[in-house]
């Protein structure tokens, strides 16, 4: 016996098994950044000396990397949608794009934290930094796993392609609700921490 | 998925089993050993307050040549109790265990909908409990800052502090894999015909506890991640600008807010309360039903109810910071918030106890407990009401008359919720029975006894005795005049634990029994006890997936032959 509605949509919610749970994971997600975010606000009306961002921050860099991340998004949607129209060499297209994307990201934020670093801005060097160092470094293993992800179902996941295309698509589509609500964070956190 | 399997084997078949049965076994056996490690280390602690410092006989060498439980070897106890009691005892053993178990057999489902991911729930929760207790092992001893782990206290504290904060990310990331789980699992694989409004209650309530454990759990990682940077990277979220700290001022740059955690730990711990308390009321519910053999009444109120209880635990969480210095307008709020979330546990409580009304109730051990628990927990919820206002909180925050009301809740209440459960599906899950005259031992022992722990907190609460203290208040005059009640509470709490051995020897007894063969003893009406057999299959579940055609409590129906019709019986 094979549980039901693994591929398939049950009739009645309009969803498949994995697509529920990830909504819901990402439900669990928004509490956890919500919780973060939470605590930025209550740190920062709590002192009279909140620096700007760009006291310390780079906003060219990380508007580049705004870039990266929606562009990903997008060709994350494509190659589901390519999946969807049955041409597998677009997927890897797309799919390697998204990789490469998301890699890029990765490079900025490490030119970004040893810039940091090299003028000894630390976490420790006040809240500011200190909640900016946590929430883009959770959000940095929000990607990291992300990367993970896309790499297994583009190389050794992609065999599945052949044996049960649906749940492939599946699969994809699932990852990619992960990928914009880990872009989605960023597109909070850019403007909390190096505009405002 | 089950047809994959070509060979089962021991490893496969019961320590790396997808099987949702298993792996509820498993968090039920593990949940069981911890809820009696947590209580241990209270009994250890209740013989300092009843003989404050004196030697600890027969287990006094742990503690080193002095024999002595010193006030900060004590703080780790109390600190780990209330840790080990519900996060490693009460949550898996409702919710993982229970849950695991009940749930995919009430409605009709061959397993959980993410087999691994059930797997790998357990497998967190045991990693976590495990780095829990290595806490006890590094310099300094386990965390001592309490369960609620305030700072600034527990941003200074050894390193105990942050092994408490590893194995609560462990422990976070399991319920969330649960949660998802089970919510995902009810919503999706109900057989046909069962509707929302034919689910048990049971399978309500933990579809609820779902929905809490995975919202409130997140904002309680991101503060035990903050704490982590605290503590590890230097950094003061929690640590206002100019604290002393054993007479020397901290070098951190400061700016941070100690009331941070309590906000973000609160708004947990609070929705908690009723991860704990829900998982009961489901137990309680069905076997009401099953023992009056009559619907349960008011079973829509009872799922209303219990749905807006879930809502409003989220706006409550600042009632446990009256003393912190918020403003009147905020108090007001949660003051307001917090009488309105009564009302839905009246209605839950009310709808149980009339459900008693005109029944022909068969007083076995599940139901002695299941009867116990509307007492134990009107207690424990009514001396909460004078704690939710403000005025009344000023006088009795922090004593022990708060310890006596979240402990009527829990123990007394949840506990005695969690024993009836297992009488009452110990046949379901190994095919015997439970030896009643010693479960009705286990019931009257545990009943005296635990109220002779908890009842003489209150007396000792409102004469002003604070919770936390070493030496259980002889150093302060105001305890003088109820101080004697440390000795009877500490002789209850032994013979308490003594009253277990009738239920640890009950089921190692039953376990050498042979089989009964018996399917549904207790002429239940749902899928769990109808549709599958005592244990149930392996793999699978049912050999034919159910259809369901009636609600869940179709017990005495008139005209019918037998006083239970199943749901899934057509008519």
């Amino acid at each position: 016996m094979e549980i039901p509605y693994g591929v398939k949509e049950r009739p009645d919610t309009g969803l498949n098994n994995a697509k529920l749970g990830i909504w819901l994971f990402l439900a669990s997600e928004v509490m956890l950044f919500g919780g973060l975010f939470s605590a930025y606000i209550f740190l920062r009306t709590g002192v009279d000396d909140w620096p700007m961002g760009s006291k310390y921050l780079d906003v060219k860099m990380a508007t580049l990397n705004t870039l990266f991340l929606i562009t990903s998004s997008v060709t994350m949607v494509m190659s589901w949608a390519s999946l969807k129209l049955n041409d597998f060499k677009k997927f890897k297209l797309y799919a390697g794009s998204t990789l490469l994307l998301a890699c890029g990201f990765l490079v900025i934020k490490y030119f970004e934290y040893s810039s940091k670093f090299s003028y000894s801005y630390y976490p420790s060097t006040d809240n500011f930094l200190g909640i900016y160092f946590t929430m883009t470094g959770l959000h940095v293993i929000h990607v990291i796993g992300g990367i993970a992800v896309i790499a297994f179902l583009l190389f050794p996941g992609a065999k599945m392609w052949e044996t049960d295309p649906e749940r492939f698509t599946s699969r994809i589509e699932v990852t990619g609700l992960y990928w914009h609500f880990v872009d989605l964070v960023w597109i909070f956190l850019f403007p909390v921490l190096y505009l405002l | 998925m089950s047809d994959n399997h070509t060979k089962e084997t021991f490893f496969t078949k019961y320590i790396w089993s997808i099987d949702h049965k298993v792996i509820g076994i498993q968090y039920g056996i593990t949940a069981l050993l911890w809820l009696l490690v947590g209580f241990g280390l209270m009994m250890v602690m209740r013989y300092q307050l009843a003989y404050p410092d004196t030697q600890i006989p027969f287990i006094g060498w742990i503690f080193g040549e002095d024999k002595l439980l010193l006030p900060e070897k004590y703080n780790s106890l109390g600190a780990m109790h209330g840790t080990i009691m519900i996060f490693l005892g009460v949550v898996p053993l409702a919710f993982g265990a229970f849950g695991n178990y009940l749930v995919p057999l009430q409605i009709g489902a061959i397993d959980m909908a993410f087999p691994r991911l059930n797997a790998a729930s357990y497998w967190t929760y045991f990693l976590g409990s495990i780095i829990m207790v290595v806490g006890f092992f590094v310099p300094g001893g386990a965390a001592n800052s309490g369960w609620t782990s305030y700072p600034p206290l527990a941003d200074v504290a050894t390193a105990g502090q942050t092994v408490w904060l590893l194995g609560m990310v462990m422990l976070i990331t399991s319920s969330l894999l649960g949660s998802v789980n089970i919510m995902v699992t009810v919503i999706q694989l109900r057989a046909e015909g069962m509707t929302w409004f034919r689910l048990p209650i049971f399978v309500w309530t933990q579809f609820i506890t779902a929905f809490l454990l995975l919202l409130a759990f997140p904002p309680l990682e991101a503060a035990g991640i903050l704490q982590l940077m605290d503590r590890l990277a230097g950094t003061s979220f929690f640590l206002p600008t100019g604290l002393v700290v054993s007479g020397e001022v901290l070098t951190n740059a400061g700016g941070g807010s100690p009331l941070l955690w309590q906000h973000l730990f609160w708004f947990l711990a609070h929705p908690e309360v009723y991860v704990l308390i829900l998982p009961a009321f489901g137990i309680i519910s069905e076997i009401i039903a099953n023992n009056t053999r009559k619907p349960l009444s008011g079973y829509k109120s009872l799922v209303y109810a219990m749905t807006f209880l879930g809502f409003m635990s989220f706006v409550v969480w600042a009632h446990h910071m009256y003393l912190t210095g918020m403003g009147t307008t905020m108090g007001a709020f949660f003051q307001t918030t917090t009488m309105i979330i009564s009302i839905p546990s009246v209605v839950i409580l009310t709808a149980l106890l009339l459900s008693l009304w005109g029944g022909s109730i068969r007083f076995n051990t599940p139901m002695l407990f299941a009867l116990a628990f509307l007492p134990m927990f009107g207690i424990g919820g009514l001396t909460g009401l004078p704690l939710g206002l403000a005025a009344a909180d000023i006088h009795l925050h922090d004593t022990y008359y708060v310890i006596g009301h979240f402990h009527y809740v829990v123990a007394p209440g949840t506990l005695f919720a969690l024993f009836a459960g297992v009488y009452f599906w110990f046949p379901k899950v190994t095919g015997k029975s439970l030896n009643e005259s010693l479960g009705k031992l286990h019931f009257y022992f545990s009943f005296i006894f635990m109220n002779g722990v908890f009842m003489p907190m209150f007396i000792q609460g409102l004469a002003g005795v604070s919770r936390r203290l070493a030496d259980g208040g002889q150093a302060y005059a105001h305890a003088a005049d109820v101080i004697y009640l440390n000795e009877i509470m500490s002789w209850s709490a032994w013979l308490l634990g003594m009253a277990q051995l009738f239920f640890i020897a009950n089921v190692v007894l039953t376990l050498f029994k042979a089989r009964t063969g018996e399917i549904n003893p207790w002429n239940a009406t749902t899928i769990d006890w109808t549709e599958t057999s005592s244990p149930p299959l392996g793999h699978g579940n049912f050999e034919k997936i159910p259809v369901v055609y009636r609600g869940p409590y179709e017990y005495s129906v008139p005209g019918s032959k037998i006083d239970f019709t199943p749901q899934t019986e057509k008519g």
